[in-house]
């Protein structure tokens, strides 16, 4: 069948004549998006001097707002309706000012007040709605109680003993198994191109073709999924009908295009409460019609800066209700809107548009902000105008971060995004099963004590013989590590193997789902938390003397080391390698283990901000870390222990290979602004180079803060002076007035490079 | 670093070295078996400096990438020990003697750089050699430079000039850039700054100027030892002489060497020195801006 047939030419053309019409292709007779693009995008390689300002619209709206982020950030929330259980419909329309907003839609029915998504778990719901002051509905908590299972219920049904003391004992946190496990991109862009009779349509091809197979378990399930999904689309319509909009047929207009694309992504925030709820990858798409619009006379430049100007706003308003634990472990109330900017595509043209410089702009026109999540698929052979704006909005805002677009590519070609904060998918055609991370460190510690915990002295991993030595030797330590491990990676897929089924039986993602190919990889994104301080401590065993220092019951609780030892981060092969061998390993062990759904097995070196909460329940360790303290972020090398400059320090990051870790390795680095020049030009320049030397050297994700720590000091004392100073913290934004003092206090005590 | 105070924490890393510390003593072990304790270990000093003075070895203080900073894009750059110098501001005073650097051959630091061949090419960066003094170790430098230049690697030296006669017309051959200390104006102020004479920097100012090679001057602003108006108006003069003079950093004074000399137990003659206010960087940079330099 034809999915186009509302926007063949001999229809649209005639009815708005003048415009050109998009390039006929492949794309009219299937969903291919990534066809539609190639054929109708015009690449960009000129410089900023386009861009236009914030239209007074554009500012009035961003001050509404503004006004009420104060409260917010002093209540923690601004307001919760908390007795209407989220759907893509349950709430009416809302607005912020609805005369003058271009782009419209709210998750409830006013901006900045948050839903319940009781599907997940009726326990984060309930806490929540505690810890900020709401009532606790009694009917919603007997509904969500006792008479529908939450997905959080269910997994601890199937939960065997050591996964819960797994769990338990901090060794694997952060699981997706009381919030919503996120990192699914709906390919929102499908609803723009296509419009939702068509995806109908084309669901309910799928849909006769799963008839026809035989009634096995999976397909059974195939089947109710479609159902959902195809329910999920004729809500998402209904919903844009409540705003005025008619969705069921194609965008027509650059307006409509963001439009329709926002509502899209709408319906899936409306309902899930995802740790990430990703935007995908859209800004050629939009250019394409905004382009259309441009030359047809119809937008003018200030007018397409307006539509992404809103729909930015829009995006950096998605909240979710979330409890103060939850916040631990992803601080600043993330939100993970990545929008994967840039390229290079496969026939060498640079996937870069105008639109892309828009979506950048966007953080001069209504000031810097976390989210969107913008996010440059960085490679050396992207054109200089945009390589340098690039840099010079790292320089003002340390809002954005860089991925290697070439690792990316070369694995899934060029119509990927990024989920989360690393995480790179195929859009529409892939999705994860995220799997947050184990303390590797940990599990350093377990392993010399026989398996049991160094703060507590319960017996978690299965018992082994205990190291008696009085010296640590690498030769012992080593192996016995490599056996806790093992254990470790069979009870982690275990773990997830648990909650993905479960997941996917009370919390499906049925508009997420609905926006993607009927046949899709899926992946199981495993996770390794402390690899420096792994290495770190692997190399005091093997190139200094470490002892253990052991309590009244044998048990290590402290190490003593004597003498120099190589540390990570340094560019020094005699530890590189060990970092290396150890995720080489992690990730062979891991991929011994049968996956649900046959997901293939991934794993990412990142902590969001979980790095505090990890080291916070983490012993002394071999390489003079002090008990409690927190790790590095990420793949990053510990504080203050890489001395040998900020790409000294990317260079040994760089040696992880990301064939061994295709969830994503993360790397933040903070320079001083001096640090890059004396200029503005001098220092733009500096960037770029440094941005191509890591990718070069197979460099995989770099966030970049140009930030001076007095500035960051200035912030904690008077947090009210700083209402928009983002920062980048693992993978991601924050605005760093909202995080805890913790959370400030570790930024503040990482490495400020300086040169 | 020849004595530069950048205002940023010293570079010295007391626990990654270079991967493989040479042990000379296995090298030239069959030479001294015969000898005891202290012999052996006279003689393998001798040993140590005779390679130094080869340049087949370097004493090095520590290496670091750094962008923006010793000379254009990001650089390898080799921080040498030992200086004759003792400027009051120094902030490495742990670079000063070069018994306390590591002894290392110069493959170990070619294979290094050989690493970074495509950080240079990505930012226009190079190899910049720099200390304490690195014309204490000039037949290094020299093969140094030379090993840098057969791969096409800019090359930067950053010195004070004071020993700018142990710089052979071989050495300056491979030196793209200088990045040359003038401290003081006045000979009286430089001596008081440095504890040796100036006349040796201007020399050395005045080779690099008939040898065109460019040259970038850097002058740290101290508040009451280096600020005179007459004394900075002397660096100008000596200055303005050297038409190959690219720009002039003013590097304002910091306090970020002190820990430094109190570890090293040496008096620290700054203490409670502040750092310049802006109305007085401005006054001096008015100064060189006065007579057509371009001065950051």
């Amino acid at each position: 069948m034809t999915v186009t047939d509302g926007i063949r030419s001999d229809q649209r053309g005639l009815a708005e004549p003048g415009q050109a019409e998009f390039v006929a292709g492949p794309w009219q007779d299937s969903i291919n998006l990534r066809d539609f693009i190639q054929r109708n995008y015009t690449p960009y390689t000129g410089d900023a001097s386009f861009l236009e300002g914030a239209t007074e619209r554009t500012t009035g709206i961003w001050a509404k707002l503004s006004a009420m982020f104060p409260v917010e950030r002093e209540k923690g929330v601004y307001d919760i309706d908390a007795t209407t259980p989220s759907s893509i419909t349950a709430h009416k329309p809302g607005y912020i000012d609805k005369d003058n907003e271009v782009i419209v839609g709210l998750q409830t029915d006013a901006p900045l007040k948050r839903a319940i998504m009781p599907f997940g778990g009726w326990r984060m719901v309930a806490t929540s709605l505690e810890t900020y002051g709401y009532p606790v509905s009694p009917e919603l908590e007997t509904i969500f109680t006792d008479y529908r299972k939450t997905h959080n219920t269910a997994v601890f049904d199937v939960y065997p003993p050591g996964v819960r003391r797994a769990r338990s004992s901090h060794l694997i946190t952060g699981l997706p198994d009381a919030y919503g496990r996120g990192r699914i991109i709906g390919d929102y862009r499908r609803v723009a191109l296509y419009g939702i009779d068509a995806l109908v349509a084309g669901k309910k091809n799928d849909r006769a073709e799963l008839d026809m197979e035989p009634s096995t378990e999976d397909i059974i399930r195939a089947r109710e999924e479609n159902s959902e999904q195809i329910r999920a689309l004729k809500e998402l319509a209904q919903m844009a009908a409540s705003y005025g909009s008619d969705i069921t047929k194609p965008a027509t207009t650059a307006r409509e295009a963001v439009q329709w694309l926002y509502f899209a992504y709408l319906g899936a925030v409306k309902e899930q409460n995802g740790a990430a709820m990703s935007f995908g990858r859209n800004a050629a798409f939009l250019d394409a019609f905004i382009e259309r619009d441009l030359k047809a006379g119809t937008l003018t430049e200030s007018g397409a800066q307006e539509l992404i100007d809103d729909l930015v706003i829009k995006l950096r308003i998605v909240r979710f209700l979330r409890t103060p634990e939850y916040d631990e472990i992803f601080a600043g109330d993330p939100t993970w809107v990545t929008e994967s900017l840039a390229g290079i595509g496969e026939d060498g043209r640079p996937l870069v548009t105008k639109t892309a410089f828009r979506f950048l702009q966007t953080l001069y026109n209504v000031g810097p902000a976390p989210e969107p999540n913008l996010t440059v698929l960085w490679s050396d052979k992207l054109p200089e105008g945009f390589k340098r704006f690039c840099a010079q909005v790292s320089i003002d805002t340390s809002a954005i971060q860089y991925e290697s677009d070439d690792l990316i590519r070369n694995e899934m070609g060029d119509d990927a995004a990024i989920a989360c904060c690393v995480s790179p998918m195929r859009v529409g055609k892939q999705m994860q099963f995220f799997g947050a991370r184990v303390n590797a460190v940990k599990a350093l510690l377990y392993s010399i004590n026989g398996g049991k915990d160094e703060v507590s002295g319960k017996q978690i991993a299965p018992a082994t013989a205990p190291n008696t030595d009085e010296i640590l030797d690498y030769e012992t330590v080593f192996p016995a590590y490599l056996e806790t491990l093992e254990w470790l990676a069979e009870t982690y897929v275990t773990a997830l193997n648990c909650i993905h089924y479960m997941h996917d039986k009370y919390a499906y993602e049925r508009l997420e789902m609905a926006l993607h190919d009927k046949e899709i990889i899926r992946t199981l994104a495993c996770g390794i938390a402390g690899l420096s301080v792994v290495a770190d401590s692997l190399s005091a065993i093997k190139y200094a003397t470490v002892r253990p220092v052991r309590d009244e019951t044998g048990l290590v609780v402290d190490y003593t080391v004597e003498g120099e030892f190589p540390t990570f981060g340094n560019d020094d092969d005699r530890v590189d390698v060990i970092a290396v061998d150890v995720m080489e390993r992690f990730m062979t062990m891991i991929r011994k283990h049968p996956t649900y759904r046959d997901a293939i097995h991934t794993q990412s070196i990142l902590t969001i901000t979980s790095n505090v909460v990890y080291g916070k329940a983490t012993g002394n360790t071999p390489d003079g870390r002090r008990k409690g303290e927190p790790f590095a972020p990420g793949a990053n090398p510990m504080n203050g222990r890489d001395t040998h400059g900020m790409l000294a320090s990317a260079l040994s990051v760089a040696k992880l290979p990301y064939s061994e870790a295709q969830d994503g390795i993360s790397l933040t680095n903070t320079v001083v602004p001096s640090g890059l020049g004396h200029t503005k030009d001098e220092q733009i320049t500096s960037l770029v180079g440094l941005l191509d030397a890591f990718t070069s050297a197979t460099g995989y994700h770099l966030n970049v803060n140009v930030l001076n720590k007095e500035t960051l000091e200035d912030a904690m004392l008077h947090p009210e002076n700083y209402p928009q100073l983002t920062i980048r913290v693992s993978g991601y934004a924050v605005n760093f007035v909202r995080l805890t003092r913790e959370q400030q206090m570790d930024v503040i005590s990482r490495t400020f490079h300086s040169h | 670093m020849t004595a530069i105070n950048l205002g940023f924490p010293s570079v010295a890393c007391p626990v990654v070295e270079l991967d493989a510390h040479v042990d000379l003593s296995v090298d030239v072990a069959d030479g001294v078996s015969a000898l005891n304790d202290a012999d052996r270990k006279a003689e393998l000093h001798t040993l140590e400096m005779k390679a130094i003075r080869e340049g087949t070895v370097a004493s090095v203080h520590s290496w670091e990438l750094v962008t923006a900073v010793d000379g254009p894009g990001t650089r390898m750059t080799l921080f040498l020990s030992g200086c004759l110098l003792r400027c009051q501001y120094c902030h490495n005073p742990d670079t000063w003697k070069m018994r306390d650097g590591l002894v290392t051959p110069i493959d170990e630091l070619t294979a290094r750089m050989k690493r970074y061949l495509g950080v240079f090419k990505a930012t226009n960066g190079g190899l910049t050699i720099s200390g304490g003094e690195p014309l204490m170790q000039p037949a290094f430098v020299k093969r140094m430079f030379a090993e840098a230049h057969a791969l096409g690697v800019h090359t930067t030296l950053d010195t004070s000039g004071y020993l700018g006669k142990s710089a052979s017309d071989e050495l300056l051959d491979n030196v793209d850039l200088v990045l040359l200390d003038v401290k003081s104006g006045l000979p009286e102020t430089y001596k008081k700054v440095t504890g040796r004479e100036l006349a040796p920097t201007i020399a050395f100012g005045d080779r690099l100027a008939e040898r065109n090679i460019p040259v970038w001057v850097r002058f740290v602003l101290v508040p009451g030892l280096t600020d005179a108006v007459e004394n900075v108006e002397a660096v100008v003069d000596i200055v303005t002489s050297w038409p190959n003079v690219q720009r002039v950093e003013v590097l304002p004074f910091h306090q970020m060497g002190e820990d430094k000399w109190d570890r090293l137990s040496i008096p620290y003659p700054l203490h409670g020195v502040h750092p310049p206010e802006n109305d007085l960087l401005a006054r001096v940079r008015g100064q060189f801006e006065a007579r057509g330099l371009t001065v950051f």
